[in-house]
């Protein structure tokens, strides 16, 4: 397999082939398709992880699914003006069981220690919840372009946003602020076409 | 080409391949002319058939479907896009091997469920070789292993693609947005599409497709998804009816991973375009000068 640095791609030569299919239609209007013009009109949306800013109780609802609280719930303050958790000072031993694996990277690096309710970007400012992909972006900038250039993240919906929407996929639906990396999972769906099964090994070809 | 052509050309074939062979050429045809109907068989070439004539055909599909699986269908012709090239990019570092993708095409394909046919098969190769010979498919979890990585492989429409020239009725051949689709009604099942291409990315079907009809995708194609007769081969399509109508492909929709790209290679502004001007990309097998639209690509 021959690697080819990107810009000598065969992309002419293979743009130059198209109009080289055989054997025309005999009626030729049935060749193509309408065209499509006009601009991209199709909307972009991100995905919410609906985990973002909620602690998980241990209590679950009729779903099954756990009872989330605000983070505000402890870390904001009070009617008196008191930060509930702070006064506490944590005798419950809260997110002490909260997986942490990212780099060395201290709980502060990211959230904010006058507001928990915050992030906070490397430069102190603060950072509301649902921006947390800016986070990740001043972190991680090769992932971030790769991600707006649509090669890191994927996506459902339309290719071509001049015919429909496209919903893109959060940082969070897929890496876990706290323990980002990816886990192994069980492949699904073993092939078993007898072409698959024959091939196997037979794959040797050119190569 | 014509019905009498088409005749002739089992004849030669007859000559050229020696009785044996040619028994089991057509034996799809022979064996099974109680599934086809007389009008499948009085049926012209897909390219010879008027606007109208297309209707009536599409329609008598939908019937046949309806009494065979149960269930009503809707089978379209999306003809290609003016100006739309497609093409896919796989990114091999992202990949884990987790075969949704397999998954996806064999539901969205309507592909038999007993054999579970899908048209992508996913490599597990050692890392740090190109070696293909030692991959496997069949290759249980968990997944990624620290040891190897992953290569999903489908059709990749190529533009000098061995396998239409090979056909000996052009009951194949590649469309103006690059991909290369079959008339499952004008093929005779030889299976010589499937011997010439580099990427096994061809099934023959060698059973009547079973699906519950719950489980029938309804949105279908003639070119693509449609459910195929029995002793016909068949290929993926970049999901046809999903992509002429501006959607992805299924198979990219299903990757938990993000590892698919794809786009229009005509548009400077796409997706695929940005991959082939700033990734290392590569194709399979380059040197058979196939002409592959689609690509690997590894993150630096
Ligand atoms: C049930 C009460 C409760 C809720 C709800 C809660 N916390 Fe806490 N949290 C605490 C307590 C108590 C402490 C320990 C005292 C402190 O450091 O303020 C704490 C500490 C922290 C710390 C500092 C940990 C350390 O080791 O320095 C972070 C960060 C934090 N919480 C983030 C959050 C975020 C983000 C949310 C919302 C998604 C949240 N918490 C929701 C009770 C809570
Ligand atoms: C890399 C940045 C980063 C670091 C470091 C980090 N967090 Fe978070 N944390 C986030 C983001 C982003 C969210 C919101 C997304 C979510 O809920 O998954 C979050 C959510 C939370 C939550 C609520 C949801 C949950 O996952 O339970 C708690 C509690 C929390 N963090 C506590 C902590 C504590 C304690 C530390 C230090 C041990 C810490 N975080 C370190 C980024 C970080
Ligand atoms: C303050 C800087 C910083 C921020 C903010 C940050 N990261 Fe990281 N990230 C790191 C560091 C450091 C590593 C560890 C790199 C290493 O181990 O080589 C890392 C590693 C990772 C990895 C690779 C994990 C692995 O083990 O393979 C992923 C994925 C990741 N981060 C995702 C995110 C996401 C998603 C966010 C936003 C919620 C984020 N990061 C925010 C600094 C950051
Ligand atoms: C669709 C799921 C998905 C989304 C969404 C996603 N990633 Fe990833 N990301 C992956 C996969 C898969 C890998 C490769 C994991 C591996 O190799 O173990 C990865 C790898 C990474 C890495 C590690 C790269 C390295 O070299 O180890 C970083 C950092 C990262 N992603 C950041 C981000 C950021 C930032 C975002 C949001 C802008 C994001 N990711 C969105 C799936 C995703």
């Amino acid at each position: 397999m021959p690697l080819l640095p990107p810009r000598d791609l065969p992309l002419l030569s293979l743009l130059a082939l198209l109009s080289a299919c055989t054997g025309g239609f005999s009626d030729p209007s049935r060749e193509l398709g309408e065209p499509v013009s006009g601009p991209a009109t199709g909307r972009v949306e991100i995905h919410r992880p609906p985990t973002m800013g909620v602690l998980d109780t241990p209590l679950e609802d009729v779903h099954g699914a756990p009872i989330g609280v605000a983070c505000d719930t402890c870390h904001g303050p009070d009617a008196d003006g008191e930060v509930l958790a702070r006064a506490q000072d944590n005798p419950e031993g809260m997110h002490q069981g909260l997986e942490h694996r990212h780099g060395d990277l201290a709980c502060d690096a990211c959230h904010d220690p006058d507001d928990r309710r915050f992030l906070r970007r490397a430069d102190g400012s603060r950072l509301e919840m649902p921006r947390a992909m800016e986070l990740c972006a001043q972190c991680h900038g090769p992932q971030h372009r790769d991600y707006q250039r649509g090669s890191h993240g994927g996506m459902t919906g339309a290719w071509d946003l001049r015919r429909g929407d496209r919903v893109r996929n959060h940082c969070l639906d897929c890496h876990d602020a706290h323990a980002p990396a990816w886990s192994q999972l069980d492949p699904v769906f073993p092939p078993m076409d007898r072409g698959t099964v024959q091939q196997r090994t037979a794959d040797s070809g050119s190569h | 080409m014509s019905d009498t052509s088409r005749r002739t050309v089992f004849k030669a074939m007859g000559a050229t391949l020696g009785a044996g062979a040619f028994a089991r050429a057509i034996a799809p045809i022979v064996e099974w002319t109680e599934d086809l109907s007389l009008d499948q068989l009085l049926q012209r070439h897909y390219k010879e058939l008027g606007r109208d004539e297309l209707q009536v055909v599409l329609r008598e599909l939908e019937r046949k479907t309806a009494e065979d699986y149960g269930t009503s269908v809707s089978i379209a012709d999306p003809r290609p896009t003016p100006g739309v090239s497609f093409g896919y990019a796989l990114n091999l570092t992202m990949c884990i091997g987790c075969r949704r993708c397999a998954e996806a095409c064999h539901i969205e394909n309507n592909h038999d469920r007993a054999t579970d046919n899908s048209y992508i098969r996913v490599l597990e190769i050692d890392k740090g070789t190109v070696n293909l010979s030692r991959a496997t498919a069949d290759y249980d979890g968990p997944v990624p292993k620290a040891d190897k990585y992953y290569m999903p492989v489908q059709c990749h429409q190529c533009d000098r693609p061995p396998c239409v020239n090979v056909c000996p009725v052009e009951a194949t051949w590649k469309e103006a947005d690059g991909i290369v689709v079959v008339d499952y009604d004008w093929c005779i099942g030889c299976r010589y599409c499937e011997a010439a291409c580099p990427y096994h990315a061809r099934r023959f079907n060698w059973t009547k497709p079973q699906i519950p009809a719950e489980e029938i995708n309804p949105d279908q194609a003639y070119l693509s998804n449609r459910i195929r007769p029995q002793g016909v081969m068949e290929k993926c399509t970049f999901c046809l009816h999903r992509t002429r109508r501006g959607e992805l492909p299924a198979c990219l929709e299903a990757c938990p991973t993000g590892s698919r790209v794809f786009g229009d290679l005509n548009d400077p502004a796409s997706e695929i375009r940005w991959v082939l001007e700033n990734k290392r990309v590569f194709v399979l097998k380059e040197d058979l000068g196939t002409l592959p639209r689609f690509f690997y690509f590894f993150d630096e």
